[in-house]
């Protein structure tokens, strides 16, 4: 898998060379939008990450875990991954700081590590997503929508533990 | 906060929650700065493929799926168009250029519902696909990986791509069944 990167990298900037891109300037440009981007998530992500921070020592997540755990276990997948996946849907900044608080602890290449990052990698804040384009429009009724959106991140879940113990343990 | 305060007030932990609050702050802004370069790196690459058109390149090998998909909406229309742009830069991790393509898909498949306040399926269809995330690398995932010492940062992908496609296929299914189930 070591390839696919590099591979990625070069076959864009072959690309944009074929197409007489003046490939360093663009990549500049987008690298400053990168860098704006970083800057617009800093205040969401410190708020949450201290919220978490403050959550785990006050031994009030390592509880709701061990709580989670017996069922867990029967299941197959580590307790921790379960707030992850309860509060995806609702919020990103959220979810990121419950994730970021995994790595710390126990690492991104743990069991419990990689079912989160492919949890979070293959998800999208679903409340967020259909407030946005539904409200720029004006609608309303949303039907079914949320049962949809819900039933494909249920899914990101089991498949994300099912993934992790398949190729990557 | 509240919670994390209360807990803290029965498990006597307060001394560490004080700590906490400090640590938790300092430590979030050196995580941003760290997950800055990588970031920047790929948004730079992406930008390259974006003007060196790859976007409108995968738009074009989506159209045909799309049009399968979304029943209403005629192949060469300016709103099939704007969800195939909308699809494509979101697999880039454009989500700058993803959002405005997106609202202006919505705009069209309003128009062609007759400017209804009720969600029509292909609007419905095109939301779904915006909640499930399909993208190529997920950079600042991958980002964040790296920064906490990991081997591999980006072994995840092809569990990643997997993942968001069978998801994005329930999410599909599961809208296609509430539609023609009359929901």
């Amino acid at each position: 898998m070591n390839f696919i990167v590099p591979l990625i990298v070069v076959t864009f900037v072959a690309v944009g060379l074929i197409k007489k891109v003046p490939v360093f300037e663009v990549f500049c440009q987008g690298a400053f939008k990168g860098l704006k981007t970083v800057v617009s998530i800093t205040p969401t992500l410190l708020g949450l990450i201290t919220a978490v921070t403050m959550l785990r020592e006050s031994t009030a997540l390592d509880s709701l875990t061990s709580f989670i755990s017996p069922f867990a276990q029967r299941l197959g997948f580590p307790a921790e991954i379960v707030p992850v996946a309860i509060l995806r849907p609702v919020s990103g900044g959220g979810s990121t700081a419950l994730l970021i608080d995994i790595f710390e602890r126990l690492g991104p290449d743990s069991f419990a590590g990689k079912i989160v990052s492919v949890m979070a990698g293959s998800t999208e804040t679903t409340f967020y997503a259909i407030t946005i384009y539904y409200g720029s429009v004006g609608v309303k009724k949303i039907r079914h929508t949320l049962i949809a959106g819900l039933a494909a991140d249920l899914t990101a879940v089991i498949f994300s533990v099912l993934t992790v113990r398949l190729f990557l343990i | 906060m509240f919670i994390a305060f209360l807990w803290a007030i029965i498990s006597g932990n307060m001394e560490a929650l004080s700590a906490s609050v400090m640590n938790g702050a300092a430590s979030a802004v050196e995580l941003l700065i760290s997950i800055a370069g990588i970031i920047c790196f790929w948004s730079g690459m992406m930008e390259i493929a974006d003007k060196g058109g790859i976007t409108t390149f995968l738009a074009k090998l989506f159209s045909p799926i799309l049009t399968k998909l979304f029943k209403n909406v005629n192949k060469d229309s300016p709103a099939m168009r704007y969800i195939s742009l909308n699809i494509s830069a979101n697999l880039l991790g454009l989500g700058n250029a993803a959002t405005p393509f997106g609202l202006s898909a919505m705009k069209e498949l309003k128009t062609l519902n007759h400017n209804k306040d009720t969600a029509s399926d292909d609007m419905l269809l095109f939301v779904v696909l915006n909640t499930a995330s399909l993208q190529l690398i997920p950079t600042t995932l991958c980002a964040y990986r790296a920064n906490f010492g990991s081997n591999a940062p980006y072994e995840i992908m092809p569990a990643v791509w997997l993942t968001s496609i069978v998801a994005l296929l329930a999410g599909v299914t599961v809208a296609k069944a509430f539609s023609k189930a009359g929901g």
